[in-house]
This record gives C-alpha cells, structure tokens and sequence, in this order.
C-alpha cells in the first residue's frame, strides 16, 4: 500500500504530492543503478509477474530490470504462449497466477480496462503496464520524472503533445498526470488522431498546427506513428505527416531556446522527427525517458509492494 | 373451468380505461366483462387494488434458440417474459441457423408450442444469413407465421440493398424493424463516442452512425411505401427524424429500450462493466432525455427490451472483448412504471398503449382488448409492489442485466395467455 493505493492503475487517483513522492523516490533509487552492484534487497521473497499478454520488450525489459534491482523473484508470462491463446479467460488465467502465491502482477494487454478485472480476480498488487488504448500510468511517471529533472518545476509549464492522440494508451495516463502537477497541455495532430472530447483526459488546447503552437512549448512530446497500420490510415501519407508535425531542424528556430524534446519509444526517424532533432545533445531527452523508466518503477513496486509491511508480518 | 378476475382495475386506452370490472374468461376468450359479476362455475381470483391491461408484447427480443442454448432458450426466456409480464414476444432472427427461411420459422413456432410460456411471434431476417446480399424468402417465412423483417443485430449496409428488400417484401404487408448502424462510420465502436470513449480508451460509436440510417430508411420508406419501424432507438436527433417523417404522413413507427431512457454513459467508469455494453450504446443524459419527451408526446410509438441473454463467462471478460446486450424483460415493465408512470411523467393508459397496443399494431397481430370476444392475453399489476432487479436471481438463463440491484415500485403478478394462468402470484406455472 502506498497512503490508500492498493494498485496504480489509474493515475487520476494520485495526488500531486503522491505523484511527487514517487519522483522522489524514483530519485533515490536513480543512485543504486549507477553503483557497481546495482541491487538492494528491498523486495526480497516477493513474488512479482510480469503478465504480458501483447508484445512488449522495453516496457518488460523496463520493469523486470526494475524488479531484479530490489530483490524481487519475477516471472515472465505472457507472450505467444498465453493461455489466453489457448481460449482461457483473462480471469482464470489471473486465477492460475494466483495459486502460485504471488504478491504482484504487471499487466500490459491490448483491452483497455484488463488491469481492472485482474485487480478483481485477484489479491495482488497490480500495477498497469499499458492496457488498449487507455492506459500506460508508469510511462506517465517516466515522462514526469524526465521533465522534471530539466524543467524542475511543473507549474505553468507547456507541454504540447504531438500525434496519435487519439489512440494512445500513452496520452490516457500523462495528459492527466501532468494536469495534476500544474502543466498546461496542447494536443497537436490531424484531426483524424484526435480523440473525440481531448478536454476529458485534461488537454487545454487542441491544435493542428504544429508551427503555431511550437514556440509557446517548453516540452515537445512526440508521439509514435504506427507504420505498420496503413489501411484505413489516419493520414495520406509518411511524407506529408512528416511534413506537417514533423520535428525537423527546419523547425528548431521556432522552439524555445530551452525547450526539450520527449518520445516514449520506439522512435521512427524520418517520422516523427529527423535524426537531428532525435540526437539533438541539448533537447533530446529520449534516452534519459529510458533510464527513468527503471528508476520509477523500481519506486512504484518498492511503494506499493514495500511501505508498513516491508519485512516480516507479525 | 370458467376464470373470473374480480375487482380488477381495468386500463386498456382502446376499452374502459379507468373503471373497475370483472373480467370472465372461458377457454382462450374473454366472455363477458362487467360490475359484479356472477362467480358460479367459475374460479374467481381477486384482484383488488390490482391493474388489469391487455397483455403485454415485447417487440424486440432475443430468444437465442436455435443455436445460442447456452445463451438462452425459449423456454428460458419466455418464462423470463412472463414473469416479466408478457404474454407475447417478438423473436429476433438472428439465430443458428439464421431465421432466415420457413423452415426455421416453423421450428421457432413448434418449440414455443411444446416449451413456451407465453406466445412467439417470430421475425423473420431480411437477407439470406444476414448478410445483406441477398432477399431471404420472405413468402415462405410469411406463409409459416412469421410477422416481420429485419436484419437485426447489424442492418443492412447497402442503401440498394434496403430498398430491393423494402419493395420485395411490401406486398407481404409486414414492417420492417430496422436497426440502424453504419458500419463504415461505427466500425469497432465500443462505447457512445465522446465523454466516456474518451476517458475509457474505447473506440467511439458515434451518434451519427446511427442517425445517418435512420435518415436513410425514412428515406426509402418514401420511397417504397414500405412500413419502417425504428428499433431501439437511442439518440435525440434520430427520434427528431422520425418525429418529421410521422409529420410528413410517412409509415414510420419507433421503439425504445428501458436501457436507452432510463440508463446513460454516465454509468460507465473505469470498472468496465460489461453489463453496461450495448448496442446501440447507451448514450448522453440529453439523449436519455429527448427520448422521455418522445415516450410522452407520442413520437416513440413501443417500449421493447432487446433482451439479450449471454452466458456469464461471455459476459465476465474484456469489455472490448464481451457481446453487446443486456437482459430486461423481467425488469421492463418495473422500470417503466417506477419511473415514468409513478413520476406522472405518463399514465397508464399511455402505458399500455407502448407496451402492448402499439407493439401489436406495428406487428400487424389481432388487437387484444379488455372486450367481450378477445383474446384473453391479459396482465395483471400491482402498482405497490416493491423489489429490487436480480435480487432472487432471474428466470432468464442469463444474468447480464444492467439494471441488477435498481429498486422498483411495481410488477406483475398474473399473467393470462390465451386464458391460461402462466404466472399466478409472481410465480411462473
């Protein structure tokens, strides 16, 4: 438990001083991936799962590497060899997980709402490792983490969000994130990759231009284009997108001298941006999103897994 | 045996409403109604302080057999109707195999005969499987009972395809129930695109998607002269375009479900409850909202279910994976009278109109009245009673009900199917 927070699930339900503990947290945690031993025994004897039932390598990568780092024994499962492959139910799977004594599952899945109805069937902590289209909270925290360290302050700050926002699991969770932390948020992109009531996730400004809103943003937050899905596409084309919200180096004089440039991976270059901008040694913050990543999931699971009883129970 | 209800308050817009009668019933037939009648040779029962309105008909209604079993049967749901308070449902063809040929049709008839609790008017599809290709024998179908058309459950898409349908089947006098659903605009539409498809991450099933075939279908009813009758209509601009085309003198009659008036989007949250998911979707509270005016002003034509039974383990996973459709025909008419009639939104006799006058008309069946010479298809209500959805379970196979734990004044008590007792005191015999 961290204060009244079985799970993080949804982001919205953590305050700004909650969000900043973490952050916090996640800061302290930053000191022991860069030891030489880069392991503490915080989560040891904890059952963690890492219930991965679409594709995902950094995010699982990200967490298990987290989880190793506190002391945890993990379990990866998921993958083609799912049971929900095999016609089980999400719920009898969580079921079977469950028999093994376990104390955390990691759920990504691609149905939005799935990391509710395992928190349902069953007594461990769950934290959502991305579901559908609606959720992604410890990217947020990640994302939050990075701005943080090169911005220091949330209030105030401008934040444009750049692409497919319409179907991003990323923007469920950092759209309301950063509104809770007191940053204004701008949604640029087609209107084909806007979502239908953008006000509800928390975005104050709905733009399809990109050049008009660049030189307000200290953040640029760059979506990932899916390539792969073409038909019933969003758009005419990889040229013309690139073309209107493109990061290039043809833009960069319209940027704030100090704005930064954030992407959750993985990155197309060419799309989304050039590979100057991408590399850029000033803006670019896309590797340290990475690193964080480690650091605030190795807070959120010493939070939620740790707190009153980390050690043994009466 | 001779029947006798006694002291029945009697509702029935097209008879006496308003006046407490004794109704006789011998063999099917309603035979004599009046003040104190004699009870000798008959058995009598007592309806003091207790409606008594023609039988109720749900127009729309999946009975899930041949094919679904597990989902429900007909045995199933018309004992859930009638502890509903039906005497009558209209069967939706979107069976396995499709209702799509007599055949079929006559399976539906002789299971209801051997197994039902109340009566099976069975609707036939429109297209062969459903598909929309090609026009399904709506002769033969007609010539083994069924009552109308439609491709329930997804519409047929093509505008031409409509049409030939529409004026194939007009010579058979039946309407067609369409259901109204683009599927190029609606696609994988989850949730009422807006507010909560935002919020929940789900793809949106807009509005349009729905008002756009309305407008269609009105459109070729112009054009055919064929009967149009709107299913479960659900937003507030649809119901405005069949409120201008019943202006314009068009054939054009439309129901609405107890989900889609008393029931909003507001409902769903980040729990994802599958009982929640419909199709159309449940809407926004204007929606909800116009539809109620239409229930008052006469623009909504029948209140029906679209009781959808689902096994519990279909409904208990992923919302984006879960089946459209919640039950409701054991709750309809609580639902109804808890909050349209209690409230004074409506009377009674308005109710009765909705739920078992027009339901008729529409489906072109003989007219049940509180008459000498009737059909005895009558239902009896306690205005009073008080109980809670789902509370001792459901006759329903299924237990997907949205409405599970509302609290409701009023329900039926007896049910009269063709002068048989098939609910006696809530309890289904």
């Amino acid at each position: 438990m961290f204060n009244n927070h079985k799970h993080l699930i949804d982001i919205s339900e953590y305050s700004d001083s909650e969000l900043m503990t973490i952050l916090t947290t996640a800061k302290a945690f930053s000191s022991v991936n860069e030891r030489a031993i880069k392991k503490v025994p915080t989560l040891k004897g904890k059952t963690i799962v890492n219930m991965f039932n679409e594709p995902s390598t950094r995010t699982r990568s990200s967490f298990e590497l987290a989880e190793k780092r506190l002391s945890a024994d993990t379990l990866n499962f998921g993958g083609s060899s799912t049971s929900t492959v095999k016609g089980e139910s999400l719920i009898d799977t969580v079921m079977t997980l469950d028999a093994y004594k376990i104390d955390c599952i990691v759920v990504r899945d691609k149905h939005a709402g799935a990391p509710y109805i395992v928190s349902q069937a069953s007594p461990a902590v769950v934290i959502d490792a991305g579901d559908g289209k609606h959720g992604h909270p410890t990217q947020a925290l990640l994302d939050l983490y990075s701005i943080w360290e090169r911005k220091q302050d949330f209030n105030g700050l401008k934040v444009g969000i750049v692409g497919d926002i319409a179907h991003s699991r990323v923007c469920g969770s950092l759209i309301p994130a950063l509104k809770i932390m007191g940053a204004e948020v701008t949604v640029v992109a087609p209107g084909t990759l806007i979502p239908a009531a953008p006000e509800v996730l928390g975005a104050d400004l709905v733009s399809y231009c990109l050049d008009d809103v660049l030189p307000e943003l200290d953040v640029v937050y760059m979506l990932r284009i899916q390539r792969e899905r073409l038909e019933g596409a969003p758009f005419p084309s990889l040229r013309e997108y690139h073309e209107l919200f493109g990061l290039t180096k043809k833009r960069e004089k319209l940027m704030k001298p100090d704005a930064i440039i954030c992407h959750p991976g993985p990155i197309n270059r060419g799309v989304e941006f050039d590979s100057y901008m991408a590399d850029h040694p000033e803006r670019s913050v896309i590797l340290d999103q990475v690193y964080a990543g480690i650091c605030v999931r190795m807070a959120a699971l010493y939070l939620l897994l740790g707190g009153a009883d980390n050690g043994l129970a009466a | 045996m001779a029947l006798l209800l006694k002291n029945g308050h009697v509702v029935d817009p097209q008879t006496h409403t308003g006046m407490r009668f004794d109704v006789k019933i011998d063999g099917d037939t309603i035979v004599e109604v009046g003040e104190n009648l004699s009870s000798d040779g008959c058995e009598a029962i007592d309806l003091a302080g207790k409606y008594l309105v023609p039988g109720l008909v749900d127009m729309h209604v999946h009975l899930r057999e041949p094919g679904y079993e597990h989902k429900g049967t007909i045995e199933s749901e018309t004992r859930a109707a009638v502890k509903g308070g039906f005497t009558g449902v209209c069967s939706m063809p979107n069976t396995d195999p499709v209702t799509d040929n007599g055949t079929v049709v006559e399976y539906v008839k002789s299971v209801a005969a051997r197994e039902g609790h109340c009566h099976v008017y069975p609707a036939g599809a429109c297209s062969k499987g459903l598909k929309g290709e090609i026009i399904a024998e709506m002769g033969d179908m007609v010539a083994h009972g069924a009552v109308a058309f439609t491709d329930d459950g997804r519409g047929i898409q093509g505008a031409g395809m409509m049409r030939r349908c529409m004026d194939y089947g007009k010579m058979f006098n039946k309407t067609f129930l369409s259901h109204c659903q683009d599927e190029d605009l609606v696609g994988d539409g989850q949730v009422n695109e807006g507010v909560v498809s935002t919020r929940l991450g789900l793809l949106g099933w807009p509005a349009e998607g729905e008002e756009l075939q309305i407008a269609r279908d009105i459109a070729l009813a112009r054009l055919t002269g064929a009967k149009l009758h709107i299913q479960h209509i659900s937003t507030a601009r649809g119901l405005e375009l069949v409120r201008a085309a019943k202006a314009e003198g068009l054939p054009v009659t439309c129901e609405v479900t107890p989900h889609h008036l008393f029931l909003t989007e507001d409902a769903l949250d980040g729990t994802y409850d599958t009982r929640l998911k419909m199709n159309p979707p449940l809407r926004t509270a204007a929606d909800a909202e116009a539809l109620i005016q239409g229930v008052i002003d006469g623009t909504v034509d029948a209140i029906a279910t679209d009781h959808a039974p689902h096994a519990e383990w279909e409904k208990a996973r992923e919302f984006e994976l879960a089946p459209f459709g919640t039950t409701g025909i054991e709750c309809a008419l609580g639902l109804v009278l808890t909050n349209l009639v209690k409230t004074e939104k409506i009377d009674l006799g308005r109710m009765v109109e909705l739920m078992a006058v027009k339901p008729r008309e529409i489906l072109g069946l003989d007219p049940v009245k509180v008459e000498v010479g009737s059909i005895a298809d009558l239902t009896i209500i306690d205005p009073e009673a008080t109980w809670t959805v789902g509370a001792e379970g459901y006759e329903s196979k299924a237990v997907n009900c949205a409405f599970e734990g509302t609290e409701l004044t009023g329900c039926a008590t007896d049910v009269f199917v063709a002068g048989v007792r098939k609910l006696a005191d809530g309890v289904v015999c």
